[in-house]
């Protein structure tokens, strides 16, 4: 599916590594970064964690969570809050995949971009 | 006119279509004249049936749903073979392609979906067939006659199937999956391997991850490619790839389309006298590829039709594979998410596993594979959005116990209840008798329960059930749980228990680990995955698979992550010596990549701070081509071998510390190991190379080598033990590879050597180490075996393309570009 007015297509789904990220930088915008969890389901936040901007794609990925490279805070990959007693939240892009292709919300990926 | 009923013309005479006839004719017999369309040339049979029917268990007579007569009694016209081309609607008629014209009062379009195609060269070789109806499986029968290789592209439920009968029938079988697990839509990740296991012991080759390039053959099909150049031998090739709803005629009459066919809670389409029903439909957003749904929309279209509309709400699915011995169930969602909690059951030795997916209460999803008894059960429970906080604790356990007041019980109440002779652990055949006695013999935790009869000794899953055993018959006596922590929380197994499990059970992946030891998780956290990783390396050298997504971003990038997500990159320098070659290598590094900082560590060598993870592989391949390898400044392995300048210069040195120090690094560099491992030799007792704060430190005296161990300059400061002194610079490098091996072998993940020896004492690691002069040898053995195997460059291997997703970026977004596109 080609791009539409809600939706950006940001490439094939099998490019996203099962329990990895790939990510996305967005001209003027923040950073996105896209996850694929074990049970092959793809979610979309801003590439940086809430305690100190870490690049949550580098994180460690479990169940539908995150654990952040830096200091080992926990982030859902479907809300973007943090788990446990840490307190924060990144913003999330929502995301479908049809056809195979990966598309996020236009709106929210261009959110802040030039 | 007036007499005759209105014309109802059904287009697909498949299992839809003519469902929703019976469903029309139960409701009122009288109501229509009805004529069937189907493209096939033959009545209605059981689509799914189809999979019994290659695997030759069951004849295409005994799928039939409504033969010939069914179509008599009622007097409906099936007109199979001729295909529907066309429909008119101002004209209310449809044209079939031998040119019949027919009109209609109603129409239903029940089509189904047709096969999806992967485009890619070669598809329409010969030899190239899907699998949807029984020619299908007639070509894929006649193919098999013959014997030969078969190739299955698809993974899935479908795919999987097909692979089944044709194995049965004697090919040689070889699935294609894209996805990293078998049927990702329905299984989780560890139903998934259990599934693929399972069909590999069964003699077919299944390849995960595998990305169809090409079918090539000439005239016929020969062999498929993959984009990684694997060529795989095909004499037929079936693709299985997926499905789509069969939308042309409508689409071509002007019918709102979606995915599907658009249709409201009736089944009625933007046209108020066509009906869709089936796999081509589109219903709220959702399109369905299982019967169970069918079923539920042919009654809301005859009730809405010929009765009182009750209006289709759309369906829960649930899946079960059609191949014999394998039982695999899975309903509902089982991606977790927020508030969701899972509740998983393994039992290794039955080969199952259950997992619950229960949120605010209520059962949202379940995964089970090997005893898929309760499926239907918890599917029951699932569409009825039963609250199930009654009966959780017992509800992994099955429909038999949670109902016989398993869950009204306390724990310890419902194994007083068991008999004598009931069974509590699986694994062992132990009997509760026997632990009460073994118990009763004075084995008093669960570690003694476990060595006295073998109770829990095995898979685990009993643990809950032997420590309710000791709570009952020790009261307050019974001290707890034991104390030597679990690995995390997702098992009740020790750091130790779980590397003996590994090498009794020669457990080689972790999803196999996690299954065998009854994880209580799906796939781990970001504490066990990296262990059992480092653990499973650690064993198993030559069979090793590498899981990155299992390592700490520095392990994965090859890199130490900064603050602000640049990479350092530290080059090795064997000993702390460099070149002037090296270092205008390095110089040229820092220039051409920008490196913001070039610092000397505190580990004699240079460290290049702020690289961007883009242009990881290229820096690499500069110093690559200089010479030089990864100094691992980011792993849990040999960082560096710190060394003074020693007999060659200095005017008190004893000894060529800096020599012996080079080839100490030769040998260990590139080991990984439970945490970092650091390692100086200083030329006497002055230690400039403050070998005695290191994890293996070499003094050098006039008379030979003193050898320290568990030394730590972190946190908490540790002065090294000595272990012993030798002769040579050969016993060095034995004791060391020895001293490394066991370390490797023993000590917990994420353990340095100075917690390691002062739990298990000095006293131990000498009676290994220097005492043993076998074990040592054996020790060195197993060490320079796996360096032989693993001693490479990682830097090498990215600089050469390996892994390269992981350094670039999947897209790019130009807001300005993408406007219009
Ligand atoms: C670069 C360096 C500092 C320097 O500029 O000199 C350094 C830098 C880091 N050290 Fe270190 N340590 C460095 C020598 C040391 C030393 C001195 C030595 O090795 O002679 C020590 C004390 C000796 C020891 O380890 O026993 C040292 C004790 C630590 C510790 C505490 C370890 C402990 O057991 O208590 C950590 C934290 C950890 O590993 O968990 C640490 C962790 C780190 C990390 C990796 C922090 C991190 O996780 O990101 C720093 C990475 C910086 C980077 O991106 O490169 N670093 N670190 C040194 C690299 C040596 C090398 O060439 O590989
Ligand atoms: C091998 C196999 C195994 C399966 N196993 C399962 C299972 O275990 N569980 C499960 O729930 N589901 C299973 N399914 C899926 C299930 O069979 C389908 O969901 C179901 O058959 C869909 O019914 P339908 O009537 O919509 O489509 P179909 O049954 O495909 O019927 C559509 C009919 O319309 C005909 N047609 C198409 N175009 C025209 C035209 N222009 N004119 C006239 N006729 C036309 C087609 O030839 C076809 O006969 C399986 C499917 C296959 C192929
Ligand atoms: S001492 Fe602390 S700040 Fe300095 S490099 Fe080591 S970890 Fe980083
Ligand atoms: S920046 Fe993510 S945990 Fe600190």
């Amino acid at each position: 599916m080609p791009h539409s007015a809600l939706w950006l297509d940001v490439g094939p789904v099998e490019q996203l590594p099962a329990l990895g990220a790939r990510t996305l930088p967005v001209q003027g915008g923040e950073e996105i970064a896209i996850f694929r969890t074990a049970n092959g389901d793809v979610y979309a936040l801003n590439n940086k964690c809430p305690h100190k901007q870490g690049p949550l794609s580098q994180g460690i990925v479990h169940d539908n969570t995150v654990t952040c490279p830096l200091h080992n805070w926990r982030i859902s990959l479907a809300t973007g809050q943090a788990l446990g007693d840490d307190v924060g939240c990144v913003p999330t892009i929502p995301v479908k995949i049809d056809g195979g292709r990966i598309l996020i919300g236009r709106k929210e990926a261009l959110a802040n971009a030039a | 006119m007036t007499d005759t009923p209105p014309h109802l013309v059904v287009i697909g005479n498949g299992m839809a279509g003519c469902r929703a006839v019976e469903e029309i004719l139960a409701r009122d017999p009288g109501k229509y004249r009805i004529t069937i369309f189907g493209a096939e040339p033959r009545v209605n049979y059981n689509r799914i049936m189809l999979s019994p029917v290659l695997a030759g268990e069951k004849t295409y007579e005994e799928i039939i749903i409504n033969g010939q007569d069914w179509y008599d009694d009622n007097g409906i016209e099936l007109i199979s073979g001729d295909p529907v081309a066309g429909i008119d609607r101002a004209a209310k008629t449809v044209t079939s392609r031998s040119g019949r014209a027919i009109s209609y009062d109603k129409l239903m379009i029940a089509t189904g979906s047709d096969p999806f195609i992967i485009p890619v060269p070669g598809k329409d070789l010969p030899g190239v067939v899907t699998f949807r109806d029984l020619d299908d499986v007639e070509k894929m029968l006649a193919a098999a006659d013959l014997g030969g290789n078969a190739v299955v592209i698809g993974g899935g439920l479908l795919g999987l199937e097909a692979a089944h009968g044709l194995s049965l029938r004697g090919m040689q079988v070889t699935v294609l999956h894209l996805m990293p697990t078998l049927m990702e839509r329905q299984l989780d990740e560890a139903a998934g391997w259990l599934l693929k296991t399972a069909l590999e012991g069964r003699g077919q080759t299944i390849l995960t991850g595998a990305d169809t390039a090409e079918i090539v053959g000439d005239g016929k099909v020969e062999a498929v490619r993959l984009k990684d150049g694997t060529e795989i031998p095909a004499d037929i090739v079936v693709m299985a790839v997926g499905i789509r709803p069969n939308v042309a005629l409508a689409k071509e009459a002007g019918l709102a389309v979606g995915r599907g066919i658009q249709v409201d809670d009736d089944m009625v389409t933007s046209d108020a006298d066509i009906l869709a029903v089936g796999e081509c439909v589109e219903h709220d957003g959702n399109v369905y590829g299982l019967v169970a749904p069918l079923w539920e929309m042919c009654r809301s279209l005859a009730d809405g039709l010929v009765a009182q509309p009750n209006g289709y709400r759309g369906s829960v699915t649930s899946t079960k594979l059609k191949v014999s011995g394998i039982d695999v169930f899975s309903a509902g969602d089982f991606s977790g998410g927020e508030g969701c909690e899972d509740i998983v059951l393994r039992d290794a030795t039955r080969g199952v596993y259950k997992r619950v997916i229960v949120k605010d209460n209520k059962i949202v999803g379940a995964v089970l594979y090997g005893d898929t008894a309760d499926g239907n059960w918890y599917f029951d429970l699932l569409k009825k959005g039963e609250d199930i906080a009654e009966i959780r604790d017992a509800l992994i356990f099955g429909q038999a116990f949670a109902s016989g007041g398993g869950a009204a019980l306390n724990p310890i109440d419902a194994v007083a209840a068991l008999s004598d002779d009931a069974e509590i652990c699986g694994c062992n055949g132990v009997s509760k008798g026997t632990v009460m006695a073994c118990i009763g013999g004075g084995a008093q935790t669960l570690d003694a329960v476990r060595s006295g009869c073998k109770a829990s000794g095995s898979c685990g899953s009993c643990t809950g059930l032997v420590e309710n055993l000791l709570a009952l018959s020790l009261g307050d006596d019974y001290a707890g749980e034991r104390d030597v922590k679990p690995m995390c929380k997702c098992t009740s197994f020790t750091h130790e228990d779980v590397r003996a499990a590994i090498l009794e059970k020669e457990l080689k992946e972790i999803p196999q680990v996690m299954q065998e030891l009854s994880w209580s998780t799906p796939d781990g956290c970001a504490s066990c995955r990296p262990a059992l990783n480092y653990y499973l390396l650690c064993a198993w050298p030559a069979e090793h698979k590498e899981d990155p997504q299992s390592r700490f971003v520095n392990e994965r990038m090859h890199a130490n992550i900064q603050k602000d997500g640049t990479y350092s990159v530290v080059p090795r320098m064997f000993g702390g010596i460099t070149t002037p070659n090296e270092l205008r290598a390095i110089a040229d590094a820092a220039d051409k990549y920008k490196a913001r900082t070039v610092k000397v560590t505190g580990g004699q060598r240079i460290d290049l701070f702020g690289i961007k993870k883009e242009d990881l592989p290229d820096i690499w391949a500069d110093l690559n081509a200089a010479g030089m390898v990864s100094g691992h400044a980011y792993g849990k392995a040999l960082r560096t071998v710190k060394t003074c300048v020693g007999s060659e210069w200095c005017r008190f040195g004893t000894q060529d510390s800096t020599g012996l120090g080079i080839m100490i690094e030769q040998m260990t560099w590139g080991s990984w190991m439970p945490h970092k491992f650091k390692i100086a030799v200083s030329g006497c007792p002055r230690n400039c190379a403050e070998a005695t704060i290191k994890d293996f430190g070499v003094v050098c005296v006039d008379s030979g080598y003193e050898l320290h161990i568990g030394g730590n300059g972190g946190i908490h400061l540790r002065g090294t033990d000595l272990l012993c002194k030798v002769a040579t610079e050969e016993e060095t490098l034995e004791y060391c590879a020895a001293f490394i091996q066991l370390y490797r072998e023993e000590a917990r993940y994420l353990d340095r050597t100075a917690p390691w020896v002062e739990r298990v004492g000095l006293d131990y690691v000498k009676s290994r180490v220097v005492d043993d002069d076998e074990g040592r040898r054996a020790l060195r053995a197993r060490f320079l075996h796996s360096q032989k195997i693993l001693q490479k460059d990682p830097w090498a291997e990215r600089a050469s393309g390996k892994e390269a997703h992981l350094h670039q970026h999947l897209a790019e977004i130009r807001p300005f570009a993408v406007v219009g596109a």
